[in-house]
């Protein structure tokens, strides 16, 4: 028994060591967030924005921090909502889902008012049930994933960005009736996005009936190369390709397809329309064609967010920071509308409300997606992508 | 059978990168005993300087395939270094330590050399040129086999040959099959042991730049992170073949590819990795050390 | 003179080393070359600077060694030495016991929750510390069965509601299951080629996992898992954070207590037998089937148990927890901590799970600074922060004033 006694003893030093500066951090977190501790409950409206900040997907995390500051300083510029400033706080989960519930916790416990995230679908899920508990409304500029307002399990969760099945539902009935496709191979990445995307595809072209799926596989990502599977591609007979998954997968995929001379049409989703892809790919990139989010580039909101953004942070915002903008502004405008923040009340003007943000004029539906917000799809044309009215 | 020669080409391309990578692996496991994780990530840095080079000299308007003998050499030389380095840095301080420590500081600095190149270069995927030209004489049958397909086979089996005359033949290679086999007595009949490991290091690192700078101009992209599953995937080859032995990493480098191609072709590639693990089990079952391995001597 | 002279090569050729990666930057599609040249300076500077520290540290290093044969009390450290003394053992003790128990109390949810993260760990590097650090057999598929556990409680949550009480048995019954399946095709392997089966093992149950999509509703992973309940009772968020973290605490002790049991028995023995000569074991007459089976089976049941916990603590799972980069750090876990050791393994997991979480200031920077700890700790500390004290028992000489000491003393030996 002694060796147990001196090993407690140890563990005990470096718990009590770890414990104690356990407690650094979250003092500095709360300094570089413009002090959060200024009571929340009756002072001021606390924004929790959550997501990615940091590891390898914090650049799809970071631009919605961005996004949030600069909503809340337009608002505190006008004097707060409900004459209440609002306040940021910033959590970090790295789109890991286990992180994702450590950060969730920390936002119910710190009573913040609302939230803004997650990034990714799957921390979104993990974290989900426990703003619902919490009574906490949630929205997502970034989270695609279907079952999240389809499924009916989140009545408070929302999002300004259209859902995956949208996509692929574009995605087919372009390759159908636009392309004339009868035999459609529907490849994934095997991950959670493009798989769903895949599946929602498969389950759409089935249902419609003009056109067959001849093959139906996952690639595994990373992998050295993917001839085999262009070779099924091509044994299979098909007439276009869909492909659910992100860009250097497709570009592996395309490229090692113009290799073998196949001229198939390459559909995709949103996470193939990044001009990374245009890089990587090159010339066999052209004429691939990939939906995005419609082309907002006209909208003088959207103008007006961007020019902030550089004024405020000397750069170009980063990806879905107009999703994250307009998350921000329709949660504090429901705010403002309900003239309360208690829960009932704030979601029922986020439904009834009509608000106009940089992805356009929305309000959201019982299931929580956002109206108004479309995508389009887009083509490689001489190295850029373009948009197809 | 109409597809069969197309899956056989594309299995042995992929076999034949596996390959190049596993030959690394398996001379510093051989003399060692380590299983260097940090070898995929030289790998992926001998592409990565490969890549630079290139971009310098096609900025600068080099023809073509001067660019390719530059940006190999240069890889090469660069990921020879690191190599050295990574050795006299994480593994020599530990050559008398538990049989694990290695292991973990070969996963640490693996760790380190990921995130270097992640800090120092990008995190994004970067387009690498397409280096290797189109020969004439491959033309007839690019539906089965392109040019670079061509030149990593070959790469790879004239390596493999250079590789094994080499062992044979130099004192360098007797050096090292002394020390692999016993490095006391090697040290004991004047074989200056750290030396023969640190060039042990340089020649596998050496492969591996080969290898990193021919496949990524075939697949067209690199990035940080190509490295992991290229390491594991020539591991698994090593061990299949019989850590160890030259001819060995060569055989189980196909062996994988072919698995995996035709694992793709006739039945589905959701489960590629599933056939190519499930295969490397069976073998091993069946024999414990490798197609070509010598089981080890057990000494009580 | 000398030492100056040889920083400078060493500075010279990190400078060579780091040349074309830390000072060039090439974009291939508009043509253009950025030179970093500062870098260049930098990364001499601190190649030059930390030359000296790497040499002063190795050169201690050495004579540690040295000294370590000739006098072996005065090289305990102070924490040992303190920890001899019988007051000060229940003290500590009482303190442990004390920090642990209000911890949720005193601090946020969020650092309970990320203390109930850890000692998750605790229990995962402890179970793999029967396989690799008590019988010597190098798993890389560990998490398989930490799958197994997790996927075990959602799945039976999902279909049939079965609550976490009901599941935490039946998977470490699963776990242990799962590690008889996997050992019984690997007897024959040794060493490496026992590893890389077994990382084909975890590669291959995740990836069922992501392709079978009716079974394990594939990449999308199983959300809505139900938290533990307590006689029917409802938590809210903060609550149930506490109550795992209690759950936690428990398994955390009960799993030591076992493991320590485990040790000290006659598979233990039998298992560090084996560690050390398969062939001298056998000789002894130790049944060498059964005791790998047991060994992989048993480290598979806390893999097991843990997963339930994970699926409960984080009420969402997919495949991609389980990859083969999360075997490898909970290996760390082990071999940092130092294997075989408990306490080791501890501090192991504290280390490993608290760094990164608390180096969040250091952001980008948090990884590489990771990976270079874990080098670092190798070089400088072989055998792991602690290391493993294997008990045995020596005569002492008479004649020593040995006040407090028994004649017969446990001290600790190289394992």
């Amino acid at each position: 028994m002694k060796r147990v006694f001196s090993m407690l003893i140890l563990a005990c030093v470096g718990l009590i060591a770890l414990a104690g500066c356990g407690n650094e951090p979250t003092k500095e977190e709360a300094k570089t967030e413009a002090a959060p501790e200024a009571a929340p409950a009756g002072g001021s409206i606390v924004l929790g924005v959550a997501g990615a900040h940091s590891g390898d997907l914090a650049s799809y995390g970071l631009p919605s921090v961005n996004a949030a500051k600069l909503v809340a300083k337009m608002y505190n510029d006008k004097g707060g909502v409900l004459g209440r400033q609002v306040v940021i706080q910033a959590e970090d989960e790295q789109c890991k889902p286990e992180l994702a519930t450590n950060v969730a916790t920390k936002l119910v416990s710190d009573k913040v008012t609302i939230v803004m995230g997650h990034i990714c679908s799957g921390a979104t899920k993990a974290a989900m049930p426990i703003y619902r508990d919490a009574k906490l409304i949630c929205m997502s500029p970034s989270a695609t994933n279907p079952p999240l307002t389809q499924s009916g399990d989140y009545p408070n969760f929302f999002r300004t960005i259209a859902s995956d099945d949208a996509q692929a539902k574009m995605g087919v009935d372009y390759a159908i009736q636009t392309l004339g496709a009868k035999k459609i191979a529907v490849l994934h990445d095997k991950g959670d996005y493009g798989k769903g995307y895949a599946e929602f595809a498969k389950s759409f072209i089935e249902q419609g009936g003009q056109a067959q799926v001849v093959l139906f596989e996952g690639v595994t990502p990373g992998a050295v190369d993917y001839s085999a599977v262009v070779n099924k591609v091509r044994q299979s007979g098909a007439d276009a390709v869909i492909f659910g998954g992100y860009h250097p997968e497709a570009s592996k995929i395309v490229s090692q397809m113009r290799k073998k001379q196949m001229k198939t049409p390459f559909l995709s989703d949103d996470g193939v329309k990044d001009d990374t892809f245009i890089k990587v790919a090159g010339a066999d990139a052209e004429g691939v064609y990939a939906s995005g989010p419609r082309d907002i580039s006209s909208n003088p909101i959207y103008q007006q967010a961007i020019e902030q953004h550089k004024a405020a942070f000397g750069s170009e915002p980063g990806a879905f920071f107009p999703e994250a903008y307009s998350a921000s502004l329709a949660l504090l405008n429901a705010i403002e509308k309900a003239g309360s923040t208690e829960y009932d009340a704030v979601i029922k003007a986020l439904r009834s409300e009509y608000v106009e943000t940089p992805v356009g004029k929305i309000s959201f539906d019982e299931k929580g997606d956002a109206i108004g917000v479309g995508f389009s799809m887009y083509q490689v044309q001489d190295g850029k992508f373009v948009e197809l009215k | 059978m109409e597809f069969f020669w197309e899956y056989f080409f594309g299995g042995l391309t992929r076999g034949s990168i596996y390959a190049l990578i596993a030959l690394g692996y398996t001379m510093v496991y051989g003399i060692i005993e380590l299983i260097n994780f940090a070898h995929g990530e030289i790998y992926m840095i001998g592409a990565f300087t490969g890549l630079i080079v290139a971009g310098v000299l096609g900025v600068l308007g080099f023809p073509g395939l001067a660019i390719l003998a530059i940006a190999l050499v240069a890889a090469v030389i660069w990921a020879g270094a690191y190599g050295y380095t990574v050795e006299k840095i994480a593994y020599r301080p530990l050559r008398n330590a538990p049989r694990l420590s290695p292991l973990i500081s070969a996963i640490g600095m693996s760790i380190f050399l990921q995130n270097y190149v992640l800090l120092a270069q990008t995190s994004d995927f970067l387009p690498f040129p397409r280096l290797i030209p189109n020969f004439g004489f491959m033309e007839p049958y690019s539906m089965v086999m392109g040019s670079s397909d061509f030149v990593i086979v070959a790469v790879s089996a004239l390596v493999m040959v250079g590789l094994t005359l080499f062992i044979k033949y130099t004192r360098l290679g007797k050096a090292m099959r002394a020390t692999a086999q016993n490095r006391k007595m090697a040290q004991l009949v004047g074989v200056n042991v750290d030396r023969v490991i640190s060039a042990t290091f340089i020649i596998g690192s050496t492969l591996a730049a080969i290898g990193g700078v021919l496949i990524a101009s075939h697949i067209g992209q690199i990035n940080f992170f190509i490295g992991f599953i290229a390491g594991i995937k020539a591991f698994s080859a090593a061990v299949l073949g019989g850590i160890g032995s030259i001819p060995g990493a060569v055989l189980g480098g196909l062996i994988l590819g072919w698995t995996e191609s035709f694992a793709t072709g006739y039945i589905s590639s959701d489960y590629e990795d599933v056939f190519a693990f499930a295969l490397l089990v069976i073998i091993l079952i069946f024999r414990p050390s490798g197609l070509l391995g010598k089981p080890p001597t057990q000494k009580v | 003179m000398h030492g100056l002279k040889k920083s400078l090569i060493i500075s010279a050729w990190f400078m060579f080393l780091t040349f074309p990666l830390m000072v060039i930057r090439v974009n291939t599609i508009y043509k253009t070359i950025e030179w970093r040249w500062m870098n260049l300076l930098w990364v001499g500077l601190g190649a030059f600077i930390l030359s000296f520290v790497w040499r002063y540290l190795l050169q201690r290093r050495e004579l540690g060694r040295a000294k370590k044969g000739s006098d072996q009390t005065a090289s305990l450290p102070l924490a040992k030495r303190l920890a001899g003394h019988r007051h000060f053992r229940v003290a500590a003790l009482a303190i442990l016991a004390t920090v642990a128990v209000v911890f949720p109390l005193v601090f946020s949810t969020y650092q309970t929750n990320i203390m109930t993260s850890t000692m998750l760990y605790v229990v995962l590097g402890l179970g793999l510390n029967i396989v690799v650090g008590l019988a010597g057999l190098l798993d890389l598929g560990y998490v398989a069965f930490y799958a197994v556990g997790a996927y075990a409680y959602a799945l039976l949550n999902y279909h049939f509601g079965l609550g976490f009480w009901t599941v935490l048995p039946v998977g470490a019954l699963l776990g242990a299951l799962f590690g008889l399946m996997l050992g019984f095709p690997v007897l024959r392997l040794r060493g490496d080629y026992l590893a890389i089966v077994t990382l084909g093992f975890g590669s291959i149950i995740r990836l069922v996992l992501e392709n079978w999509n009716e079974f394990s509703k594939g990449p999308s992973g199983i959300s809505n898992i139900a938290r533990p309940g307590f006689f029917g009772m409802n938590f809210t968020v903060s609550e149930s954070v506490t109550y795992l973290y209690y759950i936690m605490l428990g398994l955390v002790l009960v799993t030591i207590l076992v493991v320590n049991r485990l040790k000290e028995s006659r598979i233990g023995r039998a298992w560090m037998a084996l560690r050390e000569d398969e062939i001298a074991c056998q000789a002894m007459g130790i049944d060498k089937m059964k005791t790998k089976l047991l060994a992989f089976a048993l480290g598979a049941t806390w893999a097991g148990i843990a997963g339930v916990v994970f699926a409960a603590k984080t009420t969402f799972i997919n495949p991609a927890s389980f990859t083969f980069l999360e075997s490898a750090f909970i290996l760390s876990i082990v071999v940092l901590g130092g294997m075989g050791s408990i306490l080791g393994v501890i501090l192991g997991a504290f280390i490993l799970i608290l760094l990164p979480e608390y180096m969040r200031a250091f952001s980008e920077y948090r990884m590489l600074l990771f990976g270079a700890i874990m080098v670092l700790v190798m070089v400088f500390r072989p055998q792991g922060l602690v290391k493993f004290q294997r008990r045995h028992y020596e005569v002492k000489e008479t004649g020593e004033s040995e006040g407090e000491r028994p004649a017969i003393k446990e001290a600790g030996e190289q394992a």
